[in-house]
């Protein structure tokens, strides 16, 4: 615990998707979420690396291809870069590289070296490039660049202990001195490259491989509609597969035998009535515990986010990890780019619609890998809006189920056709542009399985720590609303709305106050009121739409500012009250 | 003649970056360079975005991108 602290920092620094994240995963030990998509690290993390009994600090700084950044995004990198090395410490940089790919890499390598700080080198993705029949004499590729060159595969770890004991040969490179007497301009510098590119790499010409033939197949506008046809049925199958069986086999038998005995002890022990035993274990009817209606915070307050939501989110997210990974992800975002772009957003926001079908939050911060305020706005205020959670999804399938999948169909049907038309206004009203595409598509690659399972459980865990805390919340407000007639009052205010315009009874907006909280519970909360499919379907709609829960919220108003998050919340309310009131008239 | 009007599966050579410097400073970054031989992977409906091959390089490109990019055949 005490161990001393080295003064120097460690930069890893290098271009987008070369592998930094899994490398600093490796490094440090800290869990980071790395993907194969540019743009997985979009603020800089801070870990440590433990040598002997002292430590260093790893700064993981956001993918760039320059240090004259072109996009807003790699503005935050390059300041990064610029106050560490104006730090007097003698921070070393790791200048990770793409190894099939090492002609582009090198210009940002180039730009390091000129800076004259202690660099090392370090080329990734090494057994790719001899896969792929790309030969880099390292050596050769050390004596040019006169700092260490390190060949690593972060993803299986290997080289990372090499890279660790070489780092105290962090060096100044004297390539240039070595090789001209001053820096002559500008225009040289991709000949240069192409020098020693020339010098050190051997290509041989191999043959398509499947992955290679599986990326033509899916970037074809044909081919590709049909890929992505079975990719998406495929996941979605597979979601409903083993979040099913989860709560069939696993969960929902674990309650009955083992947690309904314990909360009918603790129930016994309160005579089974008063107001603690109410907020605690709920209404029992017939000496029963309903794990849906109870409303206590032991039986539904946990029953919901791990009985219900939990497998539901495993499976999600085991799929949605393998997609990641596979690098399948910016295909399909170029496949919908000219449709995304009727919606006044590129192809490349379908990665933030994505991750908000698992939580809002990281779906919001994602937005970030859009280039201008105008994409950024138009597509957190769509995925607000028409984009319901893991959490509050499960929730509509546990509770519409029963009306079969038709149901379920309707809901999510209304809100995409509620995207789109959302999309197509805000494309014409929201003032700015839409740049085009303009990206690198990651090639295929097998999900390796290990860090597969290890992103898969650092979403779960942040799952429990996030979602059961304000699940017990929201049940105890519920609780505390209603013995204050709380929601009966402010339904009678709002029984115009929810009764004259949508069809609902007085009750739903106890719901809406909950969903705030948690929309997961708020749609429990419709239970017990007995409402009709037709009711169901609406308030899932609007329950979705009316507004964000709270953890979203506060990462939108920190992402859109405060003068944006007002207007796309009052997006939000409007659309939620037209959509509202036109379903009642049609359903 | 332009990246957009070539045929997919064609390979051609990058002779000019028709566009202003941060056009052509970005295009460079990601390996889109006068002299690189490319070629076009795939084109989506409707002037949709193109998908083009450099080295062992995948790239996306917008339609008014792909114009930009002037190229000659081998």
């Amino acid at each position: 615990m005490n161990d001393k602290l080295n003064k120097k920092k460690l930069m890893l620094i290098g271009n987008p998707n070369v592998g930094k994240s899994a490398i600093f995963s490796r490094l440090t030990g800290v869990k980071v979420i790395a993907s194969n998509y540019h743009g997985t690290t979009v603020e800089y993390t801070k870990g440590f690396l433990k040598l002997g009994n002292e430590k260093m600090e790893i700064v993981d700084i956001p993918g760039i291809y320059s240090l004259e950044p072109t996009m807003k995004a790699e503005e935050v990198a390059v300041k990064i870069f610029k106050d560490a090395v104006k730090e007097k410490n003698e921070n070393i940089f790791i200048n990770i590289i793409d190894s099939t790919n090492l002609e582009r890499n090198l210009n940002l390598t180039y730009e390091l070296i000129k800076r004259n700080i202690p660099l090392i080198v370090v080329l990734n993705f090494w057994d790719e490039a001899g896969h792929t029949g790309v030969n880099i004499n390292r050596e050769k590729l050390e004596n040019i660049l006169g700092v260490p060159v390190i060949t690593t595969c972060g993803i299986t770890g290997e080289g990372i202990k090499n890279l660790v004991d070489n780092l105290h040969n962090a060096t100044e490179s004297n390539f240039l001195s070595k090789n001209f007497t001053k820096d002559t301009t500008e225009k040289n510098k991709w000949e240069r490259i192409g020098e020693i590119v020339e010098q050190v790499q051997e290509l041989k010409h191999k043959h398509h491989t499947i992955g290679e033939k599986l990326s033509d197949l899916s970037i074809h506008p044909l081919s590709g509609l049909l890929v992505a046809t079975i990719v998406l049925g495929l996941s979605f199958s597979i979601i409903r597969i083993i979040g099913e069986s989860l709560i069939a086999y696993l969960l929902e038998p674990m309650f009955n035998k083992f947690w309904t005995p314990v909360l009918l002890k603790i129930s016994a022990l309160f005579n089974g009535s008063g107001f603690i035993h109410d907020i605690l274990i709920g209404k029992i009817i017939d000496g029963e515990i309903s794990y849906l209606d109870s409303m206590g915070m032991l039986s539904t307050g946990l029953f919901v986010p791990i009985a219900m939501i939990l497998p539901y989110i495993t499976a999600f997210y085991f799929v949605l990890s393998f997609l990641e990974d596979s690098g399948y992800l910016p295909r399909l975002g170029i496949l919908v780019d000219n449709l995304m772009h009727k919606l006044g957003i590129h192809g490349l926001a379908i990665i933030p619609m994505l991750l908000g079908i698992g939580c809002n939050v990281p779906g919001a911060l994602s937005t970030r890998m859009l280039e201008t305020r105008r994409e950024k706005f138009i597509a957190s205020t769509l995925m607000a809006i028409a984009v319901p959670c893991m959490a509050q999804i499960a929730m509509i399938f546990g509770l519409l189920g029963r009306y079969g999948l038709k149901a379920i169909i309707v809901v999510f049907g209304i809100l995409f056709i509620v995207w789109i038309i959302l999309g197509l206004l805000m494309n014409k009203l929201v003032k700015g542009t839409s740049p085009e595409i303009f990206t690198e598509i990651p090639p295929y690659r097998i999900p390796y399985f290990k860090s597969l399972l290890k992103k898969l459980l650092m979403r779960i865990i942040w799952f429990i720590k996030e979602a059961v805390p304000y699940v017990l919340l929201g049940v105890l407000v519920i609780n505390i609303l209603y013995v204050l007639h709380i929601i009966d009052f402010i339904g009678n205010l709002a029984s115009p709305i929810f009764t004259g315009l949508m069809g609902l009874p007085k009750e739903t907006v106890g719901a809406l106050i909950v969903g705030f909280l948690r929309k997961d519970v708020a749609v429990g909360m419709l239970v017990p009121l007995g409402l009709s499919m037709k009711q169901m379907i609406i308030s899932s709609v609007i329950l979705t739409m009316y507004f964000p829960c709270i953890a979203t919220f506060t990462v939108l108003l920190k992402e859109l500012g405060a003068k944006d998050m007002a207007k796309s919340a009052a997006i939000m309310m409007i659309s939620t009250l037209v959509v509202g009131s036109i379903l009642n008239l049609i359903l | 003649m332009n990246l957009k009007e070539i045929k997919i599966g064609q390979k051609v050579k990058i002779i000019k970056l028709d566009g202003g410097l941060m056009f052509i400073k970005r295009a460079e970054e990601l390996g889109i360079r006068i002299g690189l031989l490319v070629e076009k992977k795939s084109a989506q409906f409707m002037n949709g975005p193109i998908t083009i091959k450099i080295g062992n390089t995948n790239i996306a490109l917008g339609i008014g991108m792909a114009e930009k990019i002037i190229v000659e055949e081998l």
